[in-house]
């Protein structure tokens, strides 16, 4: 009986490239290359990842790591990693955001106390375990990946030593991430014990007794909560500010886009895939999380004096736009993935934009405080006109169209479905997000004193980048939707 | 390709221009603008020129491009009889705000410049838009350089006045928001040529008056509608004298458009329902308006109350649902937009000369000291106050005409007793001008201050808006004709 599988290499070579590329650069760093060196080998190698995902993208889609044909039974294909559209299109953010943290890195390597080697190489660990969840379509292949990505993100937050901050962010991360990974687990068990399956189109097949039915919304729940945690959802975000604050800021961004990202495909694909016919259990509980995600982040951001704080609670606002298009139940569940992802696409765009001039404040200044940014525009007039449009996009006030277009799409799924309710929680809390994104905005214009941002290759690079991505995809939305719903 | 674009990425370029040249050069900003801002409006002039007036209602020199294709929206533009003249003003008034800058030393006048032209490409863009989110997205571009403009230039409470003005009209635009994605949604199209054509007849009658109610609000704060309108006295008062123009002469007509061009024949039902207390608060607004105005001591808080009561009228035009009132409405909108401009002009002449606008202040005997100054004061003032032969009164007295017979469905004896009222609150707007004029050109000279009288930039800037206001006084079938196609098409009349 044959049982050995044949391995699609081309459509792995995403997560290979980053893999091997872990490895080597921890392997460099032993060698004493500098820093520097190290970091740019790093944004190279996610570079050459996000070429292998192009390249993909014209092709069939493709299969691998299935159920052998001899085992197989009457049951379907079943298998584990499938690189599809969604899973090109998630990569290709997670790559390019993943680029951008780099080049923050490579700036806060040079003054910080960080070994070079081991901070690159968890960032690429954690990198491979997100490019490996959203390709993922069984559950111990989604969940292995959650904590590839999930486990080298603890030491990242830890990496400054002797900081007690950040070793306090990192247990607290660690703490309510192990729990979450275990909710997660047991979520998984239920469900393989009442579908007796891990492959998502073999749960989704599965006929259930009715007996065991709310042992398997259980599991469901449990599931969802689980990815609840990566994303911050409320209750499971109280993680969020303190290890935003605490971790050093590139760490902070990477945890706001990319293991964020995860966190929202792996929802979008077990509801999805696995789950459908059980929208009854995850609708309405994915209605009512997007509500109070949205609204707690947005009415505790009202609140900050501290910038990261600030963006920490405001992307938890974000998150709840986000979960928001996934509430619509399984007849419309299409479309509202594409919103998630159009959203996710451009929140990455605008946030990470922010993270980089922020960071750039931040080692101007430890403490970081909002009311440092008065005369920002003044004093450094690119980084201040650009934090200035970054945050009015993330506001989704025009000239930001990008982030306008991100909350009509959201909007327009939200409308399509059965919780109406919530576009009007969503309404409100746009307001709430309009003021104190704005004046944070209008402090930057205001006669004051603070320190210069500091300059360089890397910050400005980084700027540069999402300054231009943010400037065209606010004229031209399009370039990037299409990605997101090519046939529309 | 539309020449309609041109009309936008002129003032775009003319916004980012001035940034890029290299420090080498030296530009005079404001002389920049006065070229910029005077081929834009030559290019509204080609248009004036090139427009069907035998078909006014018709979308002329179309422009239908996907922009976003995955959410339904597109790049479509177009003109008609409604959006013409204020396309016209809004070029008209931006290029003699370059003008009236002329000779001053302005602070910081590059970024002045570029605010200017970037005000200008939203104002514009909101007239041509005729895609839900298009008009949003120009509506709301206005907001950021006009509190900039304020915040940047205004006098001492600027802080305030700028703050008060992008917090109201922040909220009205998260409501006007969510009106359109539920009108947009609901409907099935942004398209507004295909909205007005289908009279709401894909909505529900209660999403309607739930659209409504949100597009109207976030419309009413900008207009605006009392008790919406307390920003609009701090932001006049503080703004300087070209931000006020803008801010009078076109941007609170954005708000009146909008409900012309969208609210109302999207949504009749929505209109119907709301139309009575439209017009209510539109009387409160012009009683409430001529009654402060009665009690300011400041000579730009006045025109600026004066501005509420005018706005009353063409809300109260557009409440009756009437060709009349509509058209009213955007008689008036024109109207409001070049003489209340022209006040502004001179109230920020009389400051600078003065160095107050404190009516006590200022004292009397103008006409003595500066003949001329105190003669186009007293020119804009009649017109203000609606004298027959001018364009004020065509605006009021279709208003008040179209109120006596509102249109179908709405409650008659309601509107006849707002029209009994307005008419009051016309004699108020009369007795407060008067009061005005009676005060500081009349009377004894209170200051021995020289005065200078009218200087050449000044009469370059003012002598346009003198004799267009002339023009459609005593010959108002000038804009009515262009208007009155397009207005019973919208409400779905016949002709």
């Amino acid at each position: 009986m044959n049982v050995i599988q044949e391995i699609d290499y081309a459509a792995v070579a995403p997560v290979l490239i980053v893999a091997l590329a872990a490895v080597g650069v921890l392997l460099a760093g032993a060698f004493e290359l500098g820093a520097r060196w190290l970091g740019w080998l790093t944004a190279l190698a996610l570079s050459a990842g996000l070429a292998a995902v192009f390249a993909l993208v014209p092709g069939e889609v493709r299969r691998t790591f299935c159920v052998p044909e001899t085992l197989r039974g009457d049951g379907p294909e079943s298998c584990s990693y499938v690189v599809d559209q969604f899973t090109l299109l998630f990569q290709g953010i997670v790559l390019a955001a993943a680029v951008v943290v780099v080049l923050m890195s490579l700036a806060e390597l040079e003054s910080a106390d960080v070994p070079a080697g081991e901070y690159y190489f968890l960032l690429l660990c954690a990198v491979t375990g997100v490019l490996a969840l959203v390709a993922a379509r069984d559950l111990v292949l989604l969940f292995t990946a959650l904590e590839t990505l999930s486990l080298p993100v603890f030491a990242l937050v830890a990496l400054k030593r002797y900081d007690g901050r950040a070793t306090e962010a990192a247990v607290k991360l660690f703490l309510v991430s192990v729990v979450s990974a275990a909710v997660l687990l047991f979520g998984i068990s239920l469900v393989y014990g009442t579908t007796g399956a891990m492959h998502f189109d073999r749960i989704s097949a599965a006929s259930v007794e009715g007996a065991l039915e709310p042992v398997l919304a259980a599991g469901i729940v449990m599931v969802v909560a689980g990815f609840a945690f990566k994303v911050a959802a409320v209750p499971f975000h109280f993680w969020a500010p303190d290890v935003y604050q605490g971790a050093p800021v590139p760490v902070a961004a990477f945890l706001s886009v990319v293991s964020k990202a995860g966190g929202f495909a792996g929802v979008a694909l077990v509801v999805a895939l696995a789950f459908p016919s059980h929208d009854h259990v995850w609708g309405p509980l994915l209605a009512v999380l997007a509500a109070v995600t949205m609204t707690v982040g947005n009415v505790m951001a009202l609140r900050q004096t501290q910038a990261v704080r600030l963006l920490a609670w405001s992307s938890v606002a974000q998150s709840g736009y986000m979960l928001a298009p996934l509430a619509v139940g399984a007849e419309h569940i299409g479309q509202g993935i594409g919103a998630t992802a159009g959203y996710l696409a451009f929140y990455a765009v605008m946030n990470l934009g922010a993270f980089a001039v922020v960071h750039g404040a931040a080692r101007a200044s430890e403490e970081n405080l909002l009311v440092d940014y008065r005369g920002l525009a003044r004093r450094n007039p690119l980084s201040g006109i650009l934090l200035a449009f970054f945050l009015i996009c993330l506001a989704g006030l025009p000239p930001g169209v990008m982030g306008l277009v991100a909350k009509v799409l959201v909007f327009k799924a939200v409308v399509t479905g059965p919780v109406l309710w919530l576009a009007a929680v969503m309404a409100v809390n746009v307001v709430i997000g309009l003021y104190y994104y704005l004046v944070w905005a209008a402090r930057l214009f205001a006669p004051g004193t603070g320190p210069m941002l500091p300059s360089g290759l890397p910050y400005r690079l980084a700027l540069g980048v999402t300054g231009a991505g943010a400037v065209l995809l606010s004229a031209a939305p399009q370039v990037l939707l299409q990605a997101v719903f090519p046939t529309g | 390709m539309s020449t309609l674009v041109h009309l936008l990425w002129l003032p775009l370029a003319a916004a980012v221009l001035p940034f890029l040249v290299p420090a080498s050069i030296r530009l005079d900003p404001i002389g920049f603008g006065r070229v910029a801002s005077g081929f834009v409006l030559a290019m509204a002039l080609v248009q004036v020129a090139a427009f069907d007036y035998g078909e006014p209602s018709r979308m002329q020199q179309p422009m239908d491009v996907p922009w976003i294709p995955a959410i339904g929206v597109r790049f479509h533009l177009g003109v008609d009889g409604i959006s013409l003249p204020l396309v016209v003003l809004t070029a008209l008034l931006t290029f003699l705000c370059f003008l009236y800058l002329g000779r001053q030393e302005v602070r910081n006048a590059r970024l002045m410049t570029a605010l200017l032209f970037a005000l200008e490409l939203g104002m514009i863009g909101t007239f041509l838009a005729l895609d839900l989110v298009l008009f949003f997205v120009f509506f709301e571009i206005v907001l950021i350089p006009m509190y900039a403009v304020i915040a940047i230039w205004g006098g001492e409470g600027r802080r305030r006045a700028a703050h008060k003005f992008i917090l109201y009209t922040l909220l009205g635009s998260a409501a006007l928001l969510a009106g359109l994605m539920l009108l947009g949604v609901g409907a099935g199209t942004f398209d507004m040529v295909a909205l007005a054509e289908s009279q709401g007849m894909r909505i529900a009658r209660g999403a309607q008056i739930a659209a409504f109610a949100f597009i109207g609000l976030g419309l009413a704060v900008k207009t605006p509608m009392w008790p919406l309108h307390t920003w609009l006295p701090d932001a006049h008062t503080e703004a300087p004298t070209v931000g006020s123009v803008l801010l009078a002469g076109v941007l609170l007509k954005m708000g009146t458009y909008g409900l012309v061009r969208i609210a109302v024949p999207a949504l009749p039902e929505g209109a119907r329902f709301w139309a009575p207390l439209l017009g209510c608060l539109a009387v409160v607004g012009i009683v409430y308006g001529a009654l402060a105005c009665l009690a300011q001591t400041d000579l730009k808080r006045l025109i600026a109350y004066s501005s509420i009561g005018h706005m009353g009228f063409v809300l109260l035009g557009i409440a009756t649902l009437s060709a009349t009132g509509l058209n009213a409405a955007l008689f008036g909108n024109i109207a409001h937009g070049l003489i209340t401009g022209l006040l502004f002009f001179l109230a920020g002449s009389i400051k600078e000369r003065y160095g107050t606008g404190d009516l006590a202040g200022i004292g009397g005997g103008m006409l003595a000291r500066a003949p001329r100054l105190a003669s186009v004061l007293a020119f804009a003032s009649v017109a203000s106050l609606g004298l027959p032969g001018l364009a004020g009164f065509w605006g009021e007295m279709l208003a008040l005409v179209g109120s006596y017979r509102p249109g179908a469905g709405l409650p008659r004896e309601a509107f006849v007793t707002y029209m009994a009222v307005a008419a009051v609150g016309a004699v108020l707007t009369a007795a407060y001008l008067l009061r005005l004029l009676g005060r500081i050109t009349h009377g004894r000279s209170g200051t021995g201050v020289v005065v200078a009288d009218v200087r050449p930039a000044e009469w370059a800037s003012w002598a346009p808006l003198i004799v267009l206001v002339v023009l459609i006084g005593l010959w108002p079938g000038l804009l009515l004709a262009l208007t009155d196609g397009p207005v019973r098409a919208l409400i779905g009349a016949g002709s």
